[in-house]
């Protein structure tokens, strides 16, 4: 059976406010049991929105959503059974710890001494035994994001929503909280639906990424794919840091590669993404860890550019430097700090270069 | 970040002392720019309350206005008529008085204690002149009134300057010919069912704006901005308006030929004969101040829930709750410390109404503080007045005391 594996079926939903813009415009996407999938996109891109109709506080103008292969568009939030933790928590600010977990046990009508039980064993999954008895507010903000979490699975859904759950922790604790999030995951084996304009987290954390880019799925990908293939120059660009070259298709080869004309004339090899048609215009990606300082040492350098040192950041484990080319296309390398960079000075020349197989032709 | 602790004792006194003087500086800026409003209150609200609350236990004009009485009396053990002496006094007190001509206050303070007191003093006062040893036979003959010893108990209980007898007759209790405190006679206890009556329609109006004003509130709170702010407009729209317009207002509507009642009546709920008592009664009183007094419950509910974010909801229907659970255990609670703050505004507010009572009241939605508006401008006892006003302070204090305890929210930062 389709629904077998599947525990989340968008068919073609659209949802508008306005009747006039979709803020999801004919999204289908089939979600996994069990898997992590970031919803991945700038702020009004429609992840969020997407995330409400499946919570329930928000009804598509069109298409369906199936829950469990159940219809589910007009079902009450809370008839859903999907567990879900909120940007700012939402841990209620009047109830104790213990409180807030037992909320969704008690409005299930569970008995005291089952109530009990499970909220100790939902204090020790997150770690964080001896607080029951605590206020929200007197909780670190770490803590209650773990709190939300503990009470988004303590009723044991099959499928718990996170909307920018990490949003308003600092870097450090953002970076502990993702790796015990992606614990939690794979432990219970839930299936997470994991909102973020963080594009780091959601290469960390994911299982898949779909990126959304007005109201509209651009890529539905494994982390390594969407950084490594992105299928168009908005995934390329919003998923890491990116180079992006204007040029036109010259000549299909085989294999896969294609040769391009860049704007100042210059010749090179890329790779082919799609069906190109030669003289169509693309964008050119390459990452700047892939940009070599020396092209001439290695193999396997295909392409070459000159250019003048606009300005060199140092950041411990890596430089950035940022080069402008004779026909004003701005670059910036990553160069990782494993040999000292002699010779490179602000307002300097420097040649770089990359391989064929790191350059990507994304049509525009 | 590193904390550099302070080692050294003599250190650490001198950056205290430095503190102190920095700390000094600035709370001395701040008291400089609060000084004018302190003083506008010290001089225009506390020390005019004060004196009020002071006349409620001392009062003594009439020692001062009878002092050879006063002397005398002291001696006189109260049972019986007193001695010669203190008749000698009282003669020698109303001659004075007389030429002085200012029998009228002592003539009225000694009405209060005893009924027909006033123009026994004023008849003695005009014929003091008359009056020769023995003065006993000389004013029994003047009036057998003298004869009696209740006015003596009377005078002895006035010549003290400092009394309790305004805070019983404020609680309807006095002190009995024997010198024992006892109740007033039934068809002369008025005070303590008043104080009942006073505290029972505050309950009663505090309870119908918290009906009324909670959902009003909520609106306010949640509705888009646009609509929510001409929302906003009509709550505040009476206050823009005078208390006297608005409760005439009320006059119009309710009274028996009024809009309500001939609506009622073309609608036949009602018949020509059967008109309703809409006002010049408790249900008057009750409807005119919980108009009145309803943005003061809108305001604080609404600043209150303004804060509880809509987020909460939310999570609580995602943990599989319904609307109503949602709101009863989730959005209700957060929003106590606005029902308390609205409450007491309310309920305080209401205790102390005058204009509105004794507008629309008529006998039986009257309050306490239109009686001590009446000893204050009609019968002068304003001992009694000021007595009958520290009781209802010191209730409203004590009741905001527990409500703080209760609740534990410091509404308005004293306590």
């Amino acid at each position: 059976m389709e629904q077998g594996r599947s525990i989340v079926h968008f068919v073609n939903v659209g949802k508008t406010y306005d009747g006039e813009r979709l803020i999801v415009d004919d999204l289908s996407l089939e979600i996994a049991r069990g898997e992590f999938l970031t919803l991945l996109g700038p702020s009004g891109s429609g992840k969020t929105t997407t995330l409400m109709m499946l919570a329930g506080f928000e009804t598509p103008t069109r298409g369906q959503i199936l829950l469990n292969g159940q219809e589910i568009n007009r079902l009450a939030p809370h008839r859903r059974g999907i567990g879900m933790v909120f940007q700012n928590y939402a841990l209620f600010p009047h109830m104790t710890v213990a409180e807030n977990l037992a909320f969704p046990l008690n409005v299930r009508a569970l008995g005291k001494a089952e109530v009990e039980a499970r909220v100790i064993r939902a204090l020790d999954l997150v770690k964080l035994g001896g607080f029951a008895a605590r206020r929200p507010a007197q909780l670190s903000g770490g803590q209650q994001q773990r709190i939300a979490v503990a009470r988004a699975l303590i009723f044991e859904p099959e499928l718990v929503l996170m909307d920018e759950p990490l949003g308003a922790l600092d870097k450090q604790l953002r970076e502990g909280m993702q790796y015990e999030i992606r614990e939690l995951h794979q432990r219970l084996g839930v299936t997470i639906v994991y909102v973020t304009h963080d594009q780091a987290e959601a290469l960390t954390m994911s299982d898949r990424i779909a990126v959304f880019d007005q109201g509209k799925i651009q890529q539905l990908a494994s982390p390594t794919e969407l950084y490594e293939k992105p299928r168009t120059s908005f995934v390329a660009n919003f998923v890491g840091d990116n180079n992006l070259m204007a040029a036109e298709v010259d000549t299909l080869r085989s294999d896969h590669l294609c040769s391009v004309v860049l704007e100042g004339g210059a010749k090179v090899i890329a790779v082919a993404t799609d069906e190109l048609m030669p003289g169509q215009k693309v964008m050119l990606s390459v990452r700047p860890e892939r940009l070599r300082l020396d092209p001439d040492a290695g193999a396997g350098t295909s392409s070459r550019l000159k250019g003048v040192i606009e300005e060199i950041v140092y950041l411990g484990d890596h430089m950035r430097i940022f080069v402008r080319t004779a026909n004003q296309v701005r670059f910036l390398i990553k160069a990782a700090n494993k040999e000292p960079h002699h010779g490179l000075t602000k307002g300097g020349m420097l040649t770089f270069g990359w391989s064929a197989q790191d350059c990507r032709a994304l049509p525009v | 970040m590193t904390v550099t602790a302070i080692t050294s004792p003599d250190d650490s006194r001198s950056i205290k002392r430095e503190l102190t003087r920095s700390l000094r500086r600035r709370k001395l800026q701040a008291f400089v720019l609060v000084a004018p409003l302190l003083l506008f209150i010290l001089f225009m609200f506390i020390y005019p309350i004060g004196g009020m609350l002071l006349r409620s236990v001392y009062s003594p004009d009439f020692a001062r206005a009878m002092p050879a009485t006063v002397a005398a009396i002291a001696e006189w053990p109260g049972s019986g008529t007193p001695p010669e002496t203190v008749w000698a006094g009282v003669a020698r007190d109303m001659l004075a008085l007389q030429q002085r001509n200012e029998a009228g206050p002592v003539a009225a303070a000694l009405n209060v204690e005893m009924s027909g007191a006033r123009s026994l003093v004023l008849k003695t006062a005009r014929n003091a002149g008359k009056l020769t040893a023995p003065y006993r036979e000389a004013m029994v003959t003047l009036d057998p009134m003298w004869n009696d010893a209740r006015i003596w108990q009377a005078i002895k209980r006035l010549s003290s300057p400092v009394t309790p007898r305004f805070y019983l007759a404020a609680v309807d209790m006095k002190v009995d010919e024997a010198g024992s405190i006892v109740s007033q006679p039934e068809d002369r206890q008025i005070y303590r069912s008043l104080f009942l009556r006073t505290l029972l329609i505050s309950g009663v109006v505090t309870l119908c704006c918290l009906i009324l004003g909670y959902p009003v509130a909520h609106l306010l709170a949640n509705l888009p901005l646009r609509i929510s702010n001409i929302l906003m407009i009509f709550v505040l729209l009476p206050f823009w308006t005078s208390l006297l317009v608005r409760t005439t207002a009320w006059i119009v509507l309710l009274q028996k030929q009024g809009v309500v009642n001939s609506l009622l009546v073309w609608s036949h709920v009602l018949t020509d004969e059967t008109r309703a008592e809409l006002i010049f009664n408790r249900t008057g009183t009750i409807l005119a101040m919980t108009h009145i007094l309803l943005p003061f419950m809108i305001l604080p509910l609404y600043s209150v829930m303004k804060t509880v974010s809509p987020v909460y909801m939310k999570a609580a229907r995602s943990l599989g709750a319904n609307q109503f659970v949602a709101f009863t255990k989730v959005y209700v609670p957060q929003t106590f410390a606005g029902v308390a703050a609205g409450c007491l505004l309310v309920f305080i507010l209401a205790v102390g109404y005058y204009i509105t009572p004794a507008l629309v009241g008529g006998e039986s939605g009257t309050l306490i503080s239109n009686m001590i508006a009446y000893h204050i401008q009609k019968s002068l006892n304003w001992g009694l007045a000021a007595a009958l006003g520290a009781i209802l302070l010191t209730a409203i204090l004590a009741l905001y005391w527990t409500f703080n305890r209760l609740t534990k929210i410091d509404i308005i930062g004293l306590g």
